[in-house]
């Protein structure tokens, strides 16, 4: 097999920090190889220098055994590279096609040949099995054939080898596992891939050899086969990571959520939340499964009072909370750890002490006189960042200059620190690399075992078996079955999110 | 003690950090102001000089410069106010238009009241009047979620017609194009009453009521919870809400207060300078020119101070300088080009340039070795 990307002795700083430091990178011919390392190791820096994005301090890039000097994506596009950004960049009003030939638009005369060029992109899609309508408009397509349009529009370039940067971390289980398959399809007709992530179960599942970065150097290239997830994780922490933490037997208490019948309409008076009930108690975790865009958020969000409840009941301790507007629901006892955490978790224009009495600002506690006392804030955040291990330079900084580690575990420490009785915990670790997922699972474990009742959500199968004591399953808007953990399996979670009976999926597995 | 004036100096710091672009961008316009003025054929230093001497040669000029600062400071305050929730209020003129008017009313209805009183309502009269008519644009963002720029503007002819109206009915003088004169005891103290050097001048403490709505403007938004809520809704709606903060009720609020400070400006005109109400043929300007005062002070209420001042300058001195031959219109051109560069972040831009070629420089010298 030949060697299509060699990179050596790469380097590369910015002003106050060493990105990268003397990398040494091969890639073979046909394979996918993985990048792996956490937030900030420095592989999108890597990716971007090979994409021309930027140029490397020292060290040398050869692409198909022949030394080049790409400085600029256009460079890189000629030579056959291309790259699928985790952001993607695509025009959500075009169609798939006009967004795949921007800025290579082929033309007829004066006007542009869409017609071949839909043509075309039907072809590449049939070849490796992209199944992309090239009509489609990008807006109406769901996020995983956005992703398919992005790995098209490289191919439609002329890729030979593609860089996909954190592919999986917007799609469900579902797509993911569809993704697997396009990526073996495209490296068994000649390309050559190139996957930047932090996920451990991918890595094995997707890739021929790994490449761990740490703290912007190579740390190790082994060939998938020959390792296994806990070495993966502790070469890649640089430390021994516990992937499943320790859990004890639930001390449940009296009932803390009650949830009777809950229905919630869109603006559109689209049902999205079909009749729930639901109750959890204190020390115990509810996990509710499923496919994205089954009602999950709307139901969070009627709890919260972010939206209407259009009819049913929510009961914390006994006391209707059903309707109120969000400052009574948190007041109440309600913690929230949201699932977008740019969105709606924090300010990002603010600083990290703002941010950490966001929800709380209220408090008499903040105040002095008729203003409030930026002192004592910034002291309360300080002991926030210490005792949740925030890695800031100072808590005057703003919270847009973290890390989404360090700025999910503001988050959680705010939320915690309010010492609520219900904690929803959305997506606690989207996008989170192995040790901050330790961690924030840790303290989720922590918060039950001090007689907390926690509501989880998560679009992670692996998360919700770990954490759970009782697992919800949600499909069309509806609790389709509540299970045990101890009788919970993914495969029966599995048939239930998409839509099957618990009792028919008990009868399959027996 | 020692942590209080250590946080006070990094206080500072941070505030004249903010303003320091703006200040660099006004300068370079200045030098390429020059550039035209000689390019023209005259000579900048002429031009400059007499732009100093025509606002600041003597007191009395000076004088009259602070007395366009006052409501240009307050009307670009109304504007970053407004700015910092988010909002951008195109409809300062209107509410200051409505702020005047109704401290005409106020000035003239309540004739016989004790002096401070007197002022004291006219002025309040016209901010509230001022912050009703924001408050109308808020409240319709806030409950049917129309823009806020489209309904400013409308209320800006609104306001434009209902003042015109009332001042040739209501308030007329008769025979005339104006209104009654308000009261002598709802007039603002003027300079000229006790420093003779200001004799010729308009001057009235207005322009300390300016500042000192700077002052307030900036305890609001930085030391307040509710400033706390402005700005996370300015920055982010969303969070806002997840955070138990009411954006309606935010954007209403904001508005208000926008508008006062807008009316605010109006009643000042009113009581300290005009202390009539002309019918209007077209806008005064003062509104429009809060939006360039707050983009200029970086929507920073020391900022808007020193902008303010800058706009009055240039207005003011503006007039002396065609006195010297010199095209009135350069004038326009600067304030332009100040705009453009303070607008387009033009010396954020060029400072990270020469950052990043310095970065480049000694990388090339460490390879060189």
């Amino acid at each position: 097999m030949s060697i299509v990307v060699e990179m050596r002795g790469i380097g590369k700083s910015f002003p106050g920090i060493r990105a990268i430091d003397n990398i040494k990178l091969q890639i073979k011919h046909g394979e996918i190889h993985v990048l792996l390392g956490e937030n900030g190791a420095g592989k999108s820096t890597l990716m971007n220098i090979l994409y021309g994005l930027y140029q490397p301090d020292e060290g040398e890039i050869l692409i198909k055994e022949k030394e080049v000097k790409i400085t600029n994506p256009n460079v890189a596009i000629s030579m056959g590279i291309g790259m699928v950004h985790q952001h993607f960049m695509l025009v959500p009003p075009f169609t798939v096609t006009e967004n795949i030939v921007l800025g290579s638009e082929p033309k007829k005369g004066l006007t542009l040949d869409i017609d071949s060029a839909i043509k075309e992109v039907e072809a590449i899609s049939k070849k490796y099995e992209l199944h992309v309508d090239p009509r489609a408009l990008v807006q109406d397509i769901s996020v995983g054939m956005q992703q398919r349009v992005e790995i098209l529009k490289t191919l439609y370039r002329g890729a030979e080898i593609l860089i996909l940067d954190e592919p999986t971390a917007v799609l469900t289980p579902q797509e993911i596992e569809e993704l697997g398959v396009i990526l073996k399809s495209l490296v068994s007709q000649g390309k050559s891939i190139i996957l930047i992530t932090h996920k451990l179960k991918e890595v094995m599942s997707m890739s021929d050899r790994v490449t761990i970065i740490r703290r912007g150097k190579v740390i190790d290239t082994l060939d998938t086969k020959s390792t296994n997830i806990e070495e993966l994780a502790e070469k890649m922490v640089g430390r021994k990571v516990n992937l499943y933490q320790e859990k004890s037997l639930p001390n449940i208490g009296d009932t803390v959520l009650q949830v009777k019948g809950l229905r919630v309409l869109d603006h559109r008076k689209l049902e999205h939340v079909k009749g729930v009930d639901f109750e959890i108690r204190s020390g115990e975790i509810l996990g509710v499964a499923g496919v994205d865009g089954n009602g999950q958020s709307e139901l969070i969000m009627a709890i919260t009072g972010l939206t209407k409840v259009a009819s049913g009941a929510v009961l914390l301790n006994g006391k209707d909370i059903t309707g109120k507007i969000p400052k009574e629901v948190i007041n109440s006892g309600v913690g929230h750890i949201p699932e977008d955490r740019h969105k709606r978790g924090l300010v990002l224009d603010f600083s990290l002490a703002e941010n950490s009495i966001l929800g709380s600002h209220h408090s008499k506690k903040f105040k002095a006189g008729t203003g409030l006392n930026y002192r004592k804030i910034r002291d309360y955040a300080k002991r926030l960042i210490s005792e949740f291990d925030v890695r800031t330079p100072s808590e005057k900084v703003s919270a847009k200059s973290l890390s989404g580690g360090n700025q999910q575990k503001l988050i959680v420490a705010r939320e915690l620190d309010r010492d609520p009785s219900l904690l929803i915990a959305a997506q606690p670790t989207r996008g989170l690399d192995v040790g901050a997922i330790e961690f924030v699972h840790k303290r989720l474990l922590e918060q039950r075992d001090h007689g907390k009742a926690l509501l989880l959500v998560s679009l992670e199968l692996d998360e919700i078996l770990e954490l759970s004591d009782r697992i919800a399953v949600m499909y069309d808007g509806k609790i389709v079955g509540v299970l045990d953990a101890k009788d919970a399996t993914e495969k029966r979670l599995g048939i239930m999110m998409a839509g099957g009976d618990s009792k028919a999926s008990d009868a399959d597995i027996q | 003690m020692e942590n209080r004036k250590s946080e006070l100096i990094e206080e500072i710091k941070k505030n004249a950090k903010e303003i320091s672009y703006p200040l660099i961008a006004i300068i370079i316009s200045f030098i390429a102001g020059g550039f035209l003025i000689y390019a023209f054929g005259k000579s900048p230093m002429v031009a400059y000089k007499s732009l100093i001497q025509g606002s600041l040669g003597d007191w009395n000029k000076f004088g009259e410069t602070l007395v366009v600062v006052t409501p240009l400071i307050l009307t670009g305050l109304s504007v970053a106010f407004a700015y910092k929730c988010g909002l951008f209020n195109i409809g300062a003129e209107g509410q200051f238009i409505i702020g005047s008017i109704s401290a005409v009313w106020a000035g003239w209805a309540f004739n016989g009241l004790p002096p401070v009183l007197h002022v004291f309502l006219t002025l309040a009269v016209g901010a509230a009047a001022g912050g009703i008519w924001a408050g109308i644009v808020g409240w319709l963002k806030a409950k049917v979620g129309s823009h806020e720029v489209i309904n400013s503007i409308m209320m800006n002819y609104i306001a434009l017609n209902v003042s015109n109206y009332l001042t040739m009915t209501f308030l007329n003088e008769e025979a005339k194009a104006f209104t009654h004169e308000i009261a002598q005891s709802a007039k603002l103290w003027r300079f000229a009453e006790a420093f003779a050097q200001f004799k010729y001048s308009r001057l009235n403490i207005g322009i300390f009521i300016a500042l000192a709505a700077a002052l307030i403007a900036y305890y609001i938004l930085n030391k307040t919870v509710r400033g706390y809520e402005i700005r996370a809704v300015g920055y982010n709606p969303h969070a806002s809400e997840y955070g138990g903060i009411s954006i309606a009720k935010n954007i209403v609020l904001t508005m208000v207060i926008s508008g006062m400070f807008s009316g605010l400006a109006g009643a000042i005109q009113i009581a300290g300078v005009q202390y009539r109400a002309n019918n209007l043929f077209g806008f005064t300007g003062y509104g429009f020119d809060g939006i360039s005062v707050a983009l200029v002070g970086n929507n920073h209420p020391i900022g808007i101070v020193l902008s303010g001042l800058l706009f009055g300058i240039l207005q003011k001195g503006g007039s002396n300088m065609q006195l010297n031959g010199i095209p009135k219109e350069v004038v326009g051109i600067i304030q332009g080009i100040i705009i453009l560069f303070v607008a387009a972040n033009f010396v954020r831009i060029v400072f990270d340039k020469i950052k990043e070629n310095r970065h480049l420089k000694q990388k090339t010298i460490r390879e060189g070795k």
